[in-house]
Order: structure tokens, then C-alpha cells, then sequence
């Protein structure tokens, strides 16, 4: 780590050091380049710090989420997961994502897998970490996201909220320093969203910093240190979820928000 | 539109019944049954009512079986190797590769299994001693290595894109993602139709006697040449393959059943 100080491009470290930075981020999709799903992004991300990313469909949220661990590349622009350059095309991405954890909107849990081997997958595999060590602490986030009896139930006969919650246990295992939610609740059936957002909060309380992308407006209400609204690639405003909710500053923001409510 | 009784509860259920028939597999006369025992019956029925020749066929081939076990088992074990390989390079980012895995597998594909049978033995055996046996299975392992590719392909194509990403965010490596999630889950999901080539292949090693490998098309051909009981013969024959293919058609489908029960 301390190797990567050198580099010039590396922020200059120091306790104002963002824990992602994302600078300038521009993604272009499409044949000819024509569809911009990001354009020119810039978000700076604390440690310990809760953001909820909203915005209409197609207005980039996923795409610039999916770029903090290089699921999607930039077409421009630079990101940082502390001193580490994500957008480096020579550097150790696979390093990164063991940082990065990531939950999605299909929860992607590996079917053949039970749920304790889901989680203990990560660890025993990019860690090299031994099986017996890794289990009493994959045993230990089952029981913290509240399915201590499900440890050798396989994914097929867990429920969508139970599947989320071991997707998020899993995302811990490797320890990481943040956490991308990519709408983890929208494919939840109503009476299930609130366990995962439960686990969420809880994870929120605890000092994780998280990067989430929902519309869960009680969430962002009780765990969110600032609301991100984006909009045909660009960031429109941001702010406390108070201020962004009741009182924003952009017509389509004011637009956006009459439709979700 | 019919107007519907507003007391009535009305209640819509979704069933995709009108569009694939139930597998008339239940009732007790199923294809399977009336040809499997069928074709037992008569394997049993005419030695006991003449026993010359049918008895003396019987008596004649069985190691002509066993050969188009052997030729079939090993093939299928050596196509298995080849066929996960290719179907790894169809699906592989590295241009060469990929390339070279492709044009495999469409040249192999054009050219009849026969062709190839005698290619590997006639004409390359100008060059290389090959004994019959080898070229056989050699043969048809390049030849059935081509279509396992593109099963293993299809297969690790139809698992959901998640699923490797989910792996490289956990910070695997893509050819640990391969091992450890992709292709557990694609060997589950290719195994039935694998099972049907075995079958193919059983069939198709007949082709092998034309090399003077003694399977049991072989066989029956050599008692046919000395007795002239042409038709007798080969209907023991083609009863033999019947009663092994259906034997094994079934095996596969109880094994596509378990997997659907088990789910995903």
C-alpha cells in the first residue's frame, strides 16, 4: 500500500482523504459513443458515510455504482477507493474488489452453493484463508443478518429477503471497507423489504460506508448522510436527505420526487 | 366479453398445461414400455421358438457388445475432455483461443463421423500405424468433442451474467469464477443433454465396424456371412441396440427429472 503513495496521481493522504472519489466520470455506451450514461461525475464519498443515490430510470445511478468496483470501465474520467486507483487499467483490480463489497438487485447468490458456503467462498478463496477459521465467522454473519438456522439451506429454498440478507453477509466476509447496494430491495416482495433495510440500517449504525443506490425513502430518512440525485448521467443535487426531500433546489428533482412519493 | 358474475369469486390460474402436453409417461402402456419390453419379449420369444438360429446369434454376439461398450465409454470420456475444453474456448476473451476452438468445431461438424473414421485410419494410415481400435475411438472422440463443445458453450452461456459478476466483486479471479461458480452449476445443466450423446454415440460406434472393429454390428455380420440367416440376424441385431438405447433414454430422463425436483 504504502508503494502506491508515490504515485504523483495519488490524492494527497491525509485525514480529509475521501474514502471513494470519484472525479469526472464520464461512460459512454453505444456503437458511435451516443448514449452518455455518465457525464462528467464528480462525488466525493467520506468514510463512515451513508449515500443514497436516486434518480429516474437510465439516469446512470447503476452505471456509476457498477464503476466503483470496475464491473462497468469508464470511458474518462478517475475513481479511488482510498489511495487505490480503480480506473487504473495496470492495477490490481481483483485487490480493489476485495474492499469493494457488492450487493445486487438479483441477489446472485450461487445456487449450488448452501448459504454458509456462499459466504465462505470469498474468504477461503481470494483470501486463502482456512476453512476452519473462516467458518465460526461466516456462522457469525448469518446469525448478525438473522438467519442463524438457515447455515445449510440452499438459495432456492430461501425467500427473497432471507436470499438478500445472505448476499450481504457473504459481501462482509471479505471485510470490506465499503459497501455498494445496487437497488437491493427492488425486486423484494413489499413485506420483505423491511428485513433487508433493517440489516442495512443496522450496517449504517455501525460506521460502514455505503454507496446505495434506492428509492427507499425511509431508509435514506433514517441511515443516509447525504441523497444524490442524478439525472441523464449528471449529478442534479445533492444534499442532507432532508433538505434534497422537502425542500430541493431543481425543478427536476421537485419533478423526480412527485413521482416516487 | 363474457360478463362475469361480480359475486362470484373469480379465480385465474396460470398454467402452462395448453401448451406442453403432460409426458404421457404415467399410464402403463408409455412408448417407452410398449418398445423396451416389446423388444424384450421377442429377444426372449424367438430363441425359445426356434432356437436355430436365434439362440446361436445370441450365443455369437455378446462380445460384440462388450466392444461397443468399450468403444463408446472410453470415446465419451475422452469427448467429454475435449468438448469442455472447446466449450471453454468458445467462450473465452483471448481472440486465438476462442479461434481456434471455433473453426474446430465447425470443421468437425461438416464432415460425416464416416468420413472422419476413414480418414483417421485409411488416410492417415499411409503415414502412421493407427491400430483399429485407436483410430476408432479417436474418431469419434475429435468428432463427438466437437458437439460436447457446444453443449458445454450453450451450458455456461445459459448461467445468468450475476453470477460471474457477483463472483469478480468478491474479488475472484475469472477462471476462479469459472471453477467455482460457473462451471458446477453449467455440468448440472448439461448433464441430460450429454447423456444424450452417450446414446448418439452408442449408436454411431456401429459405424466402427467398418473398420473391422469386432462391435456388435460386426458380429452379427460375421455370423451372417457363414450361416446366410441375413434377417434373423439383424433384427437380433437392431433389437440388441434398441433394448440398450432405451435402457439408457431412460436413464437420462430419470436423471432430467431429479434435476428439475432439485431445482436450481
Amino acid at each position: 500500500m504504502d508503494a502506491n503513495r508515490t504515485d504523483s496521481n495519488a490524492p494527497t493522504p491525509g485525514n480529509t482523504l475521501p474514502r471513494v472519489r470519484i472525479t469526472n466520470a464520464t461512460k459512454l455506451f453505444g456503437r458511435h459513443a451516443e448514449i452518455q450514461a455518465l457525464r462528467d461525475v464528480s462525488l466525493d464519498v467520506a468514510a463512515g458515510e451513508v449515500v443514497l443515490i436516486i434518480g429516474p430510470s437510465g439516469s446512470g445511478k447503476s452505471t456509476l455504482l457498477r464503476s466503483v468496483n470496475r464491473l462497468e470501465t469508464l470511458t474518462s474520467g478517475s475513481i479511488w477507493v482510498d489511495e487505490d486507483e480503480v480506473t487504473d487499467q495496470r492495477g490490481d483490480i481483483r485487490r480493489i474488489r476485495e474492499e469493494v463489497g457488492m450487493v445486487f438487485q438479483s441477489f446472485n447468490l450461487f445456487p449450488h452453493l448452501s448459504a454458509i458456503q456462499n459466504i465462505m467462498l470469498g474468504p477461503t478463496t481470494v483470501k486463502k484463508q482456512h476453512r476452519d477459521e473462516v467458518f465460526p465467522r461466516a456462522r457469525a454473519l448469518l446469525a448478525r443478518v438473522g438467519l442463524a438456522d438457515k447455515e445449510n439451506a440452499y438459495p432456492g429454498q430461501l425467500s427473497g429477503g432471507q436470499q438478500q440478507r445472505v448476499a450481504i453477509a457473504r459481501a462482509l466476509a471479505m471485510n470490506p471497507k465499503v459497501m455498494l447496494f445496487d437497488e437491493p430491495t427492488s425486486a423484494l416482495d413489499p413485506e420483505m423489504i423491511k428485513e433487508v433495510l433493517d440489516v442495512m440500517l443496522d450496517l449504517a449504525r455501525d460506521g460502514m460506508t455505503m454507496l446505495v443506490v434506492s428509492h427507499e425513502m425511509g431508509f435514506a430518512r433514517a441511515a443516509a448522510d447525504r441523497v444524490v440525485f442524478m439525472d441523464e448521467g449528471q449529478i442534479i443535487e445533492h444534499g442532507p436527505p432532508t433538505q434534497v426531500f422537502d425542500t430541493p433546489r431543481e425543478e427536476r428533482t421537485r419533478k423526480f420526487l412527485k413521482h416516487i412519493l | 366479453m363474457a360478463s362475469v358474475d361480480k359475486q362470484q369469486s373469480v379465480q385465474i390460474t396460470v398454467s402452462d398445461g395448453a401448451l406442453i402436453p403432460d409426458r404421457a409417461e404415467k399410464s402403463l402402456f408409455s412408448a417407452w414400455r410398449i418398445s423396451f419390453f416389446g423388444a424384450i419379449t421377442l429377444l426372449v420369444l424367438f430363441p425359445v421358438i426356434s432356437p436355430t438360429p436365434y439362440l446361436d446369434i445370441l450365443r455369437f454376439v455378446p462380445d460384440g457388445i462388450l466392444t461397443t461398450f468399450q468403444v463408446t465409454v472410453v470415446s465419451i470420456v475422452f469427448a467429454l475432455i475435449i468438448g469442455l475444453f472447446t466449450g471453454l474456448g468458445r467462450v473465452s476473451r483471448i481472440t486465438i483461443i476462442n479461434r481456434i476452438a471455433t473453426v474446430y468445431v465447425e470443421v468437425i461438424r461438416g464432415i460425416p463421423l464416416l468420413v472422419q473414421l476413414f480418414y483417421i485410419y485409411f488416410a492417415l494410415g499411409q503415414f502412421v500405424i493407427v491400430p483399429r481400435m485407436g483410430a476408432a475411438v479417436i474418431a469419434m472422440s475429435i468428432c463427438y468433442g466437437a458437439y460436447m463443445g457446444e453443449i458445454f458453450r450453450a451450458g455456461i452461456l445459459a448461467i445468468p451474467k450475476g453470477q460471474m459478476e457477483a463472483a469478480l466483486a468478491l474479488g475472484l479471479s475469472r477462471s476462479q469464477a469459472m471453477r467455482k461458480v460457473i462451471l458446477p452449476q453449467t455440468l448440472r445443466m448439461v448433464l441430460p443433454p450429454i447423456g444424450n450423446e452417450f446414446i448418439a454415440l452408442l449408436k454411431d460406434s456401429s459405424l466402427v465396424s467398418i473398420l473391422a472393429v469386432s462391435d456388435l454390428l460386426r458380429r452379427g455380420r460375421e455370423y451372417a456371412a457363414t450361416t446366410f440367416r441375413y434377417f434373423e440376424t439383424y433384427t437380433i441385431v437392431a433389437l440388441i441396440y434398441l433394448v440398450m438405447t432405451l435402457f439408457f433414454s431412460k436413464l437420462v430422463s430419470i436423471m432430467e427429472e431429479r434435476l428439475e425436483r432439485n431445482g436450481r
